[in-house]
């Protein structure tokens, strides 16, 4: 556990839900030969810490690589992080015992990204939305099951009629309403929504995010939005946090991050995006970034961006950058950002 | 400016057991030369199927081009034979598909992928064949391109193995490059690079560029002209400014509507389309887009809407009964031709 990028939330008026400290997680790939020694690591998330409080949503974009799926599954436990501490509501989960933790995942759920891949193709989208609530214990008889089935069919905009038809039946973006429908049957108070609306047509992309936004209004939810399409980031998280070959580069209150970004790379990510608007485009200012995501096995010594980092100097590759608040609420792990920026 | 290619009510449909899926039925629009045109539209509204007709690359069966006429300097695509069609794909229009994994052979070396199709295409040495191919990868942008000819595409990234399908489509001189979705698998930071390249060798080259994209964003930077899709017909067209800043047909207002922006603080809320796309095995009477249409009038369902100038802007058309209402334009039909 590295200290020095420990966060203060000791400042912090409201309490926070899930707390994520230092949380670090490694794969190990197998050397070859008759030892099978664990020779090396991927990296996928490498000391990470960030709260998340009651009622927000946090949106944690990357690029492929950059550890923002590893460490969403490590938050709903799916992956049991290396070191460091995940607590939810106070409770450490990774100490947790598999009974505990079936109790925890009431409260806590996730909605996948691919709609065609996350939604058993034997169950009926009654059954698939049934489950949790059979699994918890919250309905007394399958009549009062189906009840419930019908009402979360009518929530996410679907209709109730539906519920006896099987996944291939229904279109991409009325899967992913049956996923959310499951993902909100158990009244959970936390959501991970992994790539949500990114394997869907624009058109429908708006449907599902509104869908999401009533919902979070309605059943005051708490999400982590993961995704790589910064535009609906912005569109509905009250916080955005940006990872980078399994570090956090910089977090900030949304509107902060998008339109004074700090760290280097934030400001490439975002320009890099194009503008559905011609005039824009022609004024904003284009960073395009040389190379490719290094290799998370061996990251580059220092600050992991400073290979491809347009201001980096000598410095940059020896020292790892903390993550410092350089304004209220906005932290940025940038040697050359700040008020003793070099 | 010459016209490179004319597309005139094109038709390629696909034969189920039973029924016709009508996925491009009646698509017009021209290209000049050097110029960069967008096909925009969700999936399966034919932009792709377009993409495949003109390089006759539609599987048959079940598919088949019924109708239409594809010009190509001249040349209808359609009459040739299939011999001829093997010279001007790849010679005259090079290709680049969404998947970089899966277009590149992955038991050949980048050198011979890239130096067989100069050696067939161009009828020069090998040696000739394999100077080209490194030229190809500097021209792209892959560093010390002659060491890494003799690499295999597991050992290039998805943004390399792009610019590779790129190096390729180039690599025999094309005129026109058709890119289907070339950023759609990559990064935000990659996708910027790519495009940048093709824009780059668009310039360099002097070719004509066809991108086949579902992202307004990757249009509004990277060409010329839009062509806005939608159940197989295209149904409004027009310079970038004027797609932009006065979108027509309510499909197109739709979606510059319902997408998140970059630049838009939080707050505001997303003005998705109802409904979803219509079965193109069985379309409606009309306007395929009527029943998701907010305007929609009882001519809508009877009558199938022309695409005709609207406002002023040059070119600037719409398939729409209500579309050119508040403008001076004749409304007369103008079918087939754009001018200027």
């Amino acid at each position: 556990m590295g200290p020095q990028s420990m966060v203060d939330q000791s400042t912090d008026p409201s309490p926070a839900l899930v707390t994520v400290s230092n949380v670090k997680k490694y794969f190990p790939v197998n050397s070859r030969g008759i030892l099978q020694r664990n020779a090396q690591y991927v990296r996928a998330v490498d000391d990470v810490s960030f709260t998340i409080k009651r009622g927000e949503t946090l949106g944690l974009v990357g690029e492929s690589g950059s550890g923002k799926s590893t460490l969403g599954r490590c938050i709903v436990q799916l992956h049991k992080q290396t070191e460091g501490q995940i607590k939810f509501d106070g409770v450490e989960l990774s100490t947790l015992g598999n009974k505990e933790m079936r109790t925890m995942r009431r409260r806590i759920n996730m909605i996948f990204q691919d709609p065609y891949s996350s939604l058993s193709p034997r169950m009926t989208a009654g059954g698939i939305i049934g489950e949790p609530i059979e699994i918890h214990k919250l309905a007394g008889s399958s009549a009062e099951v189906r009840d419930r089935v019908e009402e979360l069919l009518r929530i996410v905009g679907l209709n109730p009629y539906m519920a006896d038809r099987y996944p291939h039946e229904f279109s991409g973006g009325q899967r992913q309403r049956i996923g959310i429908a499951r993902a909100i049957a158990a009244e959970p108070e936390f959501i991970v929504a992994d790539e949500p609306v990114s394997a869907l047509d624009v058109s429908i992309q708006a449907q599902v995010i509104n869908l999401m936004q009533d919902l979070q209004e309605r059943f005051n939810l708490t999400y982590l939005l993961i995704a790589h399409d910064l535009s609906v980031v912005r569109h509905i998280s009250d916080r955005v946090a940006v990872m980078y070959l399994g570090k956090l580069m910089e977090i900030a209150p949304c509107d902060d991050l998008y339109e004074t970004p700090l760290h280097p790379y934030t400001q490439a990510l975002l320009s890099a995006v194009p503008v559905p608007d011609p005039k824009v485009e022609l004024e904003r200012e284009h960073i395009v970034l040389q190379g490719d995501i290094p290799s998370p096995i061996s990251p580059p010594s220092g600050c992991v961006f400073h290979t491809r980092c347009p201001i980096a100097v000598a410095e940059c590759a020896m020292t790892v950058p903390p993550l410092r608040e350089v304004a209220p609420g906005h932290m940025t792990a940038c040697l050359r950002v700040g008020p003793d920026a070099i | 400016m010459t016209t490179l290619l004319e597309v005139e009510n094109l038709k390629t449909h696909f034969f189920a057991r039973n029924s016709v899926i009508k996925a491009v039925d009646g698509v017009t629009f021209d290209l000049e030369e050097g110029e960069s045109l967008a096909l925009v539209g969700e999936s399966g509204c034919g932009k792709s199927v377009t993409a495949m007709s003109i390089m006759r690359l539609i599987p048959n069966p079940p598919g088949k081009i019924v109708g239409g006429a594809i010009r190509f300097m001249g040349q209808d695509l359609l009459q040739t034979d299939e011999a001829t069609m093997r010279g001007i794909r790849g010679n005259k229009i090079g290709m680049v598909f969404q998947e970089p994994m899966t277009s590149l052979n992955p038991v050949l070396s980048i050198e011979r992928q890239l130096s067989e199709a100069v050696q067939e295409h161009l009828k020069v040495s090998k040696s000739a064949a394999v100077d080209r191919a490194a030229e190809l990868l500097d021209l792209v942008g892959i560093p010390g391109g002659k060491q890494r000819l003799k690499d295999y595409p597991h050992q290039f990234s998805g943004g390399m193995r792009q610019r590779v399908m790129i190096a390729m489509a180039l690599s025999c001189d094309p005129k026109l490059l058709i890119a289907d979705e070339p950023t759609t698998a990559l990064d935000v930071t990659i996708q910027a690079q790519i495009l940048e390249l093709i824009r780059k060798v668009q310039w360099e080259l002097g070719i004509s560029v066809i991108i086949i994209t579902h992202n307004l964003g990757v249009v509004a930077r990277y060409v010329d002209r839009i062509n806005v899709m939608y159940a197989g017909r295209i149904v409004e067209r027009g310079v970038l400014g004027d797609i932009f800043a006065d979108p027509r047909h309510p499909y197109t207002k739709g979606l510059l509507a319902s997408v998140p922006r970059l630049d838009r603080p939080k707050g505001s809320r997303l003005i998705p389309i109802d409904g979803m796309p219509p079965d193109l095995s069985a379309l409606p009477d009309g306007c395929a887009f009527r029943e998701r249409c907010t305007y929609a009038v009882d001519r809508c369902a009877t009558d199938t809407p022309l695409v005709m100038p609207v406002s002023s802007g040059v070119g600037h058309q719409a398939a729409c009964w209500i579309a050119d209402q508040d403008t001076d334009a004749s409304g007369r039909p103008v079918g087939a031709a754009i001018d200027g």
